[in-house]
């Protein structure tokens, strides 16, 4: 009896030894700070950098990469009932941003090509080594890599492609260079870009620009309730430095907006032509086409549903459609603001989770920040050097949400408790 | 009499002595030239931004070969590089705009701030990467490649 108490305390020790892997946070809410009644907890940290995230319907986690570690680029979690994620798998020998589960497949992305692996029926990759190549050869020139990815629900997957230039200037982000006329780079990036889900070795003849005048998009969703792609934005950089007889420093800090876009096939949000001004309520004439921070612009260019304050940049965008959280939630749009760097000299800002509002389809009321603290500090937002950047959104399927950090690795479960 | 005094006035002010305009010291003007053109990137600590803009801090970009680095600064640099084991994806773009002595200037400081420990780097040395400035017909000032490329 005595030897088996030893043994089990021995087992347990390993045990423990084995759940610390990572340290567990010692403040509650893992350091968030949340709205009442929600709880979060660092699930499972140090995983690389974790980009997106999917949940499978019975709760498996895959996690993006945006760089192999140990030459893997895909990580597949289990939720255990101590609610800690344990890795069971790594898998997928290339880097990427997008990840996304729909009916019995996964698909991931590199930063040129989309996979998919179909899941068996415990949603487990059947073929891990094995993937289908759906799509080969997106541009990718370094700027704006991620391609992101959303499926809808007739067979079609949507993904970035990032224009790879700031602001399409003749010489990318030199001071006082003008816009490129007619800004080829529209004709294969700048925009979302539609293929079919279930057919092998796409390239671009296969896809139709669903979307254009995008800069860059990390963050995109299906919503469920409108059956529509919307996506977010991330706005022109380096209005001050580029134009410094136009835009201050200030200025330069919280223009130009990041916008969510409530997106039609066809639809042009105006990039590189216009940006938008959440101070003027306006679509400003972007100065490399001959603005000047009044002269309006882009006739035929898109609205945005809503838009934020600039260089936050928003890497995740999730449409609540669970049941845990309360009623206000439903259908609304979470945001993962990954945190600005081109405030600077200003302080920097966001490394927070915003939700904004839906009623019937339209942005109903202000958005509110919903989880903040990723950073660590306010010291460490206003100086960027944030301890954990805010990047990927989920749903689980009982109506949890999970964000992944792709600076530290962490992966956060928020859930609500009546 | 008063005539003499004012013509010695008039001669005083014809001749008061010109004082020479006090040279900006190297490190001040380093700091005003990263205030202005380079921390909106590489951020006021010089840890530039993850996965987009390098840092400056104990690179061998920044202490090795002064001559690549000013090539950088004059022709900007947009290739993909490892630099300490990371990746970055922005276009850093051409400050050929700036002075010898601004370029100079500003590569002496981060060379010797951040953490950094190396030399200083002296205008002759830009002007040198820079090469002679040749105006075209239409007399735009274009830099010629040096025979250092």
């Amino acid at each position: 009896m005595y030897k088996k108490a030893i043994i089990s305390s021995i087992v347990s020790l390993l045990l423990i030894a084995g759940l610390l892997s990572f340290k567990i946070p010692d403040a509650p809410n893992a350091g968030l700070k949340l709205p009442t009644g929600f709880t979060a907890n660092m699930i499972a940290d140090n995983i690389g950098f974790a980009r997106h995230l999917a949940v499978a319907p019975n709760g498996l986690i895959y996690v993006k990469l945006l760089k192999t570690k140990n030459g893997k680029g895909i990580i597949e979690l289990k939720q255990n009932a101590d609610g800690i994620a344990e890795v069971i798998n790594r898998f997928g020998d290339y880097g990427g941003t997008g990840i996304y589960i729909k009916d019995g497949y996964l698909y991931a992305s590199s930063n040129e090509d989309i996979f998919r692996y179909k899941l068996d029926a415990k949603n487990e990759v059947i073929s891990p080594d094995q993937p289908e190549v759906i799509v080969k050869g997106l541009l990718n020139r370094r700027e704006h890599d991620s391609k992101s990815i959303v499926l809808d629900n007739a067979g079609n997957i949507y993904v970035n492609i990032g224009a790879y230039s700031n602001s399409c200037q003749e010489e990318d982000r030199q001071p006082g260079s003008m816009g490129r006329a007619g800004c080829p780079i529209l004709d294969s990036a700048g925009g979302i870009w539609q293929f079919r889900a279930d057919k092998p070795d796409q390239g671009y003849a296969n896809g139709i620009r669903y979307a254009t005048g995008l800069r860059n998009v990390v963050g995109l969703d299906w919503n469920q309730q409108l059956d529509q792609l919307f996506v977010m934005m991330h706005g022109r950089d380096q209005l001050h430095d580029l134009f410094p007889a136009l835009y201050t420093t200030q200025q330069n800090a919280l223009l130009p907006a990041e916008c969510l876009y409530a997106l039609k096939k066809g639809d042009d949000c105006g990039w590189p032509y216009i940006y938008y001004d959440q101070l003027l309520h306006k679509k400003i004439l972007a100065p490399e086409y001959g603005g000047d921070g009044k002269k309006e612009g882009g006739k035929n260019a898109k609205d945005p549903d809503v838009a934020f304050p600039g260089h936050l940049a928003p890497n995740g965008l999730l449409f609540y459609t669970g049941t845990m959280f309360p009623e206000k939630y439903r259908n609304g749009a979470f945001i993962a603001f990954h945190g600005s760097w081109n405030r600077a000299p200003e302080p920097q800002a966001g490394y927070f989770v915003v939700f904004q509002p839906y009623k019937n389809g339209k942005p109903d009321g202000k958005w509110e920040v919903f989880a903040d603290g990723f950073s660590g500090s306010a010291q460490k937002t206003a100086s960027g050097r944030a301890d954990h950047r805010p990047c990927g959104l989920a749903q689980g399927p009982d109506g949890a949400l999970y964000v992944s950090d792709d600076t530290k690795g962490a992966i956060y479960k928020i859930t609500y408790n009546k | 009499m008063l005539a003499f005094i004012s013509v010695s006035v008039f001669a005083q002010t014809v001749h008061k002595p010109v004082t020479k305009p006090a040279t900006v010291s190297p490190v001040v003007n380093g700091k005003k030239i990263y205030l202005q053109y380079c921390l909106s990137c590489h951020q006021a600590d010089g840890g530039g931004v993850q996965n987009m803009n390098p840092p400056l801090i104990g690179t061998q970009y920044v202490l090795g070969d002064k001559a690549r680095l000013i090539k950088i600064v004059l022709k900007g640099f947009n290739d993909a590089v490892e630099i300490n084991g990371q990746t970055y994806t922005n276009a850093m773009p051409a400050f050929n705009y700036l002075k010898d002595k601004d370029i100079a200037d500003v590569l002496s400081y981060i060379r010797s701030h951040f953490g950094n420990k190396a030399s200083a780097v002296k205008p002759a040395e830009v002007s040198l990467i820079r090469g002679p400035i040749v105006k075209t017909p239409n007399k735009k000032k274009y830099t010629v490649r040096s025979k250092n490329t």
